[in-house]
């Protein structure tokens, strides 16, 4: 992707954002608004599901005590009127908690969607080097299995917290209102929970940070599996691989395996504790029994709100842990949704340019990579409407930044690039994208078929404006060689198609893109000849009438050029006409005379 | 090469799926006995702790804290009773939850595991044909999400296990107590088979899509951000959003659809047990009254009934995941399953370090789905410690023969030879051990300089750096920081194309094969470069076969032998002078380049005379 090697280590992507744990909550409800829509009727719905579920262990104990075994033998009348009550509140308890199911997880599935579809657009908008920083596999997990990650703790888990301290709240009100001596026990007994649950939680979430980096790691191993068919059975390094691999798989075990001990100890010491408070209030309450402050029937009852209050803090400490997991997922999705995009578009308030001829102004221009070399030294230069430009120098000497930074891949460190006169920078990327088209040394190919593929330049065009596309640049007959013309498919990333054609899927997408300056990498790859006759044709079909800027790898480019620049270690050497620059004895003259050398032994007589 | 592997199979809805989700937890199970049984035991004690604790402090209510109200006063060694007698029945609980909740962990994350080195074990054994029909991003969710999906069951089971424990002990209590009455609160267990079977019914086909569609996410994203230059620099960032955006609501509506399924189940799961207690409270209540039954039994029926109702929850959620794990399992097997790659036989290469002799007889050979063979009859000899250069338009099957010539692929009709044995009776990795391809496509690893040049065997830094030179990249590995301990990102993205293409060509070089192929493995190299490299090349190349796909001339005037071919056969072969005088086809190719200059020339001039 980058011709010069660079240091990544800045405009890197967050591997994770830095934001603790409730900030990173309230950006993830930020990036989800769903999250938070009708959050009240459900909040409502679902107190009443839990005061269905609390009343109708009383209705039986009701029932028992006051039906069966009411003095006088059971009244059965009673009975029936307390059981087809509790039927009645049976059945709404499970339509509430149908509806507060099904909202749980329309609002949980949107919003998470709504930040699926955010971090996926934001990659795109990160610049070349920001999105060559990271693995693609794992650029997919951060819109893949990160987000499944939160959607457990998103569906139930906030709300179920919300209803823990409900009835935390009401189970300390009741326990007060029996015995505050009792209540402040179990307050006591719960402190060190407290500390400890503090404790765990930043280390559960550094080891579910873990896990979600081994899901990345895992994923670029495996795609290495996939994309690198061809080699590892070329090499015979399968098992190499394997074992690559299987230390990605195994790491990936580990973390997990790791991550879910951790969260269990902090659910058993919850356990623990709920155990030893029941322990100490029976111990404590005997007590206040024996001394007459209590009686043995309130005695129970407490035991009763002991085990209300301890329920819910058990729950608590279980949705806590599963937070941590949902959190560290979040952090990834967070830290790439906000790396900021160091080339942005200016968007609304940007420069819409009126289309037509155009003037490219390169005003001391330099660049260098974030820590890295200048690669670019103030470069001034000036291309006029409608010229054909080569860019020609050896490999590393800069010529690739230069297109890079005519099409705003990339920012220059210093100096601007103007667009009839205005900056890049302001000029909204709609625009500057319908205006300026680089065609790639390597064009990607999706899965689809060839006609997808080159509508790819616009995706409007009908099928006759593709069909004219093909015709005007002398690809017909191509085409129709093809087993099914334009409906041929290409195969993952074109691989049924040669590098040539390849190639000629690209120019044809530029040709249909119609932009006002094309900005070509030229493609080195030596194709068959009859291809890179096609391939010369199309590409003078398609640069006719535009300004062009074909960072050339091949002299015959320059010499058909109007203008060439002579780039050499990031400086402009020299500039003019083929035929002013051949005889002068610079770099120029130097890369000609190697380069007809060796063309020399291509003129064979027939 | 026969290639089996049916499409990933839709479950018919009705399917016993839990007949079959019970077979995965099985095989699960039985792989991972160990941990599984350590889980069962720690579900046991906490089962027993659970009923355990409402008992204890029954029998110390009783025992101990009733005689002390009475007397009204307390022995410090009747409290110890109270606080050892709970701390002891706490203690089995935690030990038992432990135990059940890590080693269902290890268990399922052990089951994972083996089921990713399965399947990425067959990523690597499959034929290239099976990974051309099967997009990145789907095999990349088979062995991430499917695996996950298949295994999840393992985090509820040990769990439920412990629930039916629990419910034998309960089941065995109630049916002392009062059989009929039994009978009546255990026909909740029909109730929630039945609310299960059509739970499993509807579900299955939700989740089947669910999952396919999380494939289709993952690879529309794989291609996106592989595409992500040509996006940018096409100002396409919008149309590939949408793209992205259409899978994605189509898996969230496809995911809501799962959720209302199992939101409508779970609450009637839980409705079921609490209508069983209250059926046992109203007809108890009248058995009582027709004096079959005294009212202390019903109480403790209802108690049992009371404690049972939370932990059958559990049951629900693992009957709730065996549709998910079942789909996943199907897709996982889906590719555990695919049969094809290739048989290899048990013969030796010669390792003499003299080049190597390649030779194919009439080979035919056949793209998948296609019906014009791609190499019609085609015989080829590859001398000994000739070079030998293969040209012919695109699509003449020039890349197809690399591939026979090295056995990547197996020929339809015909034979390859390699020093005279069929390569298919050759061992596997003989072939790899002296032949070495460069192919068109560069896949460098996510590893050093040194790593994709050696691909981890031992290696002096020396040889390292002889191959680097011959493929003239010694200048621009030394200028990278830790030079050969460079680090070179994912498929080489720290480096131009063209220097991963020299770092394949030395990766190809240090192996020192004795037959060499290159499939226009220098395309994306300047000229002047390619010049030096295949210079180095000849230098290097004592005791080396050479076959080449040749473009340029340079590269045409290096070989012994040239070998065109057009339309999958081979038209003529000889030297490249011969071929010029005599083959027509061979001459238009080798000259379009020139006369292309001629005619541009001419057009210039004429031009020029026209001003």
């Amino acid at each position: 992707m980058s011709t010069e090697h660079h240091d990544p280590t800045s405009s890197r992507i967050g591997a994770q954002s830095e934001l603790g744990t409730l900030a990173t909550l309230r950006r993830g409800l930020e990036l989800s608004p769903e999250l938070r829509r009708g959050l009240l009727v459900t909040v409502v719905l679902a107190v009443v599901a839990t005061l269905g579920r609390v009343i109708i262990p009383f209705v039986v104990q009701q029932v028992t005590d006051n039906g069966i075994l009411a003095s006088g033998g059971p009244d059965i009348a009673f009975v029936a009127r307390a059981i087809g009550g509790a039927a009645v509140v049976v059945a709404l308890t499970s339509v509430a908690q149908y509806f507060v199911n099904v909202r749980l997880f329309t609002s949980a599935e949107s919003g998470l969607a709504t930040l699926r579809m955010t971090a996926f657009r934001h990659i795109h908008d990160l610049s070349v080097l920001t999105q060559s920083t990271e693995r693609r596999g794992s650029l997919v997990s951060r819109v893949t299995s990160d987000v499944d990650t939160i959607s457990m703790f998103v569906q139930f888990g906030g709300l179920m917290l919300l209803i823990s301290t409900a009835q935390i709240m009401l189970a300390t009100v009741l326990m007060l209102v029996y015995s505050p001596l009792l209540a402040l026990v179990v307050y006591l007994c719960f402190v060190p929970l407290v500390f400890l649950i503090r404790r765990f939680q930043p280390m559960l979430g550094r080891a579910y940070g873990v896990v979600r980096e081994r899901v990345g790691d895992l994923l670029g191993a495996v795609s290495e599996s996939i994309v690198g068919a061809v080699t590892i059975r070329a090499y015979g390094v399968e098992e190499r691989t394997a074992e690559r691999i299987d230390k990605a798989i195994e790491e990936h075990r580990a973390a997990a395996i790791r991550a879910q001990v951790r969260s269990v100890m902090a659910f058993v010491s919850g356990q623990a504790f709920a155990g030893l408070t029941t322990a100490v209030v029976l111990v404590v309450g005997t007590v206040l029994a024996t001394r007459g402050d209590l009686s043995l029937g309130q005695l129970l009852a407490f035991l009763f709100l002991v085990n209300l209050f301890t329920q819910p803090v058990l729950m608590a400490t279980e949705i806590l842990n599963e937070m941590q997991n949902a959190v560290a997922g979040w952090r990834r999705v967070i830290g790439v949704v906000d790396t900021q995009a160091d080339v942005s578009d200016p968007g609304a308030e940007g420069v819409h340019q009126e289309r037509g001829p155009i003037t490219v102004d390169f005003e001391d221009v330099s660049y260098a990579y974030p820590d890295g070399p200048t690669v670019l030294e103030e470069v001034t230069l000036r291309l006029e409407p409608h010229t054909r430009v080569a860019v020609v120098g050896e490999t590393g000497s800069g010529k690739t930044t230069l297109a890079k930074l005519l099409t705003r891949l990339m920012d220059p460190s210093g100096g601007r690039v103007l667009l009839d006169g205005v900056d890049l920078r302001d000029i909204a990327f709609a625009s500057l994208r319908r205006r300026v088209v680089l065609v790639p040394q390597e064009g990607f190919l999706f899965d689809e078929d060839l006609a997808e593929n080159i509508r790819f330049g616009r995706p409007e065009a009908s099928d006759d404006d593709l069909a004219l596309a093909v015709t005007e640049l002398g690809l017909d007959a191509w085409v129709d060689g093809l087993p099914h013309g334009l409906a041929t498919r290409v195969g993952q990333r074109g691989e049924s198609l040669s590098a040539g054609e390849r190639q000629l899927v690209a120019i044809a997408r530029a040709y249909l893109a119609d932009p006002d300056l094309l900005v070509l990498d030229e493609a080195t790859s030596a194709v068959d000849p009859s291809t890179e006759v096609r391939v010369q044709r199309a590409l003078e079909g398609l640069t006719r009438g535009r300004t062009s800027v074909a960072i050339a790898h091949r002299l015959s480019t320059a010499e058909a050029a109007d203008l060439v620049v002579v780039v050499d270690r990031g400086r402009v050497v020299e500039l003019g006409r083929h035929a002013d620059l051949v005889g002068r004895g610079g770099v120029y003259s130097r890369m000609h005379a190697s380069w007809s050398s060796q063309q020399g032994s291509d003129v064979v007589a027939p | 090469m026969s290639v089996v592997s049916a499409p990933v199979p839709r479950q018919p809805a009705t399917r016993a799926v839990l007949r079959r989700g019970l077979r995965v937890i099985w095989g699960g199970i039985r792989v991972e006995r160990r941990p599984f049984a350590l889980a069962v035991v720690g579900s046991v004690l906490w089962a027993a702790a659970t009923v355990g604790t409402a008992g204890a402090i029954g029998w110390l209510t009783d025992a101990v804290i009733e005689p002390a109200v009475g007397r009204r006063s307390v022995s410090a060694a009747d409290l110890w009773a109270i606080f050892g007698l709970l701390a002891l029945v706490l203690a089995v609980n935690v030990v038992g939850v432990i135990l059940r909740r890590v080693y269902a962990t290890v268990a399922g994350f052990n089951l994972q595991a083996r089921y990713r080195r399965g399947v990425t074990r067959q990523y690597l054994r499959l034929p290239l044909a099976w990974h051309h029909r099967h997009p990145s991003g789907q095999l990349l969710s088979n062995a991430h999400a499917d695996v996950e999906a298949t295994w999840q069951v393992f985090n509820p089971l040990p769990m439920a296990i412990g629930v039916i424990f629990m419910l034998l002990i309960a089941g065995g209590m109630m049916i002392l107590v009062d059989p009929f009455l039994a009978f009546i609160g255990l026909l909740v267990f029909p109730g929630l088979f039945a609310a299960n079977l059509v739970f499993q019914r509807a579900m299955s086909p939700r989740i089947t899509r669910a999952q396919e569609l999380r494939a289709e996410v993952a690879q529309v994203a794989h291609e996106s951000f592989e595409a992500a230059l040509v996006v940018k620099s096409m100002g396409r960032e919008d149309e590939e959003a949408d793209r992205f955006r259409t899978r994605t609501l189509e898996l969230r509506d496809s995911l809501v659809e799962v959720g209302r399924t199992r939101g409508t189940f779970e609450p009637v799961i839980e409705a079921i047990p609490t209508l069983g207690t209250l059926a046992v409270l109203g007809v108890g209540t009248w058995q009582v009254a027709q004096g079959d039954l005294d009212a202390a039994q019903v109480v403790q029926m209802a108690y049992l009934f009371s404690i049972l109702a939370f932990p059958v929850r559990a049951l629900g959620w693992v009957l709730a995941e065996i549709p998910r794990s079942v789909v996943g399992y199907d897709r996982v097997q889906h590719v555990l399953t695919a049969r094809g790659g290739l048989e290899f036989g048990e013969g030796r290469a010669r390792r003499d370090g003299g080049p190597a002799a390649s030779r194919l007889d009439g080979v035919t050979y056949r793209h998948e789905g296609e019906e014009e063979p791609a190499l019609h009859a085609v015989d080829l000899v590859v001398p000994a410690g000739s070079t030998t250069a293969l040209v012919g338009p695109t699509g003449s099957g020039k890349s197809t023969l690399t591939n026979l010539a090295l056995r990547l692929v197996d020929v339809e009709g015909g034979a390859v030879t390699l020093d005279g044995a069929d390569v298919r009776d050759l061992g596997k990795g003989e072939i790899p051990a002296v032949a070495t391809l460069v192919p068109q496509q560069t896949f460098l690893f996510d590893d050093t300089v040194r790593n994709n040049v050696t691909l981890g065997a031992d290696a002096s830094d020396e040889s390292v750096w002889a191959a680097l030179r011959v493929a003239q990249a010694e200048g621009f590995v030394r200028a990278l920081p830790g030079g050969l301990d460079a680090m070179i990102g994912e498929r080489g993205g720290m480096l131009s194309g063209g220097q991963r293409q020299r770092v394949a060509l030395a990766r190809a070089v240090w192996r020192r094969p004795r037959l060499l192929v290159l499939d226009d493995a220098t395309s994306a190299v300047d000229p002047s470069v390619e010049q030096a490299i295949l210079a180095g090349l000849r230098e290097a190349s004592d005791g080396m076969t050479v076959l080449v796909v040749a473009y340029r001339m340079a590269t045409i005037t290096l070989a012994d032998q040239v070998v065109y071919l057009e339309h999958g056969r081979v038209l003529d072969r000889g030297t490249h002078a011969e071929l010029v005088d005599r083959c027509r086809g061979y001459a238009d190719l080798v000259h379009a380049y020139a006369r292309e200059a001629a005619e541009r020339a001419a057009v210039e001039r004429s031009e020029e005379e026209a001003r």
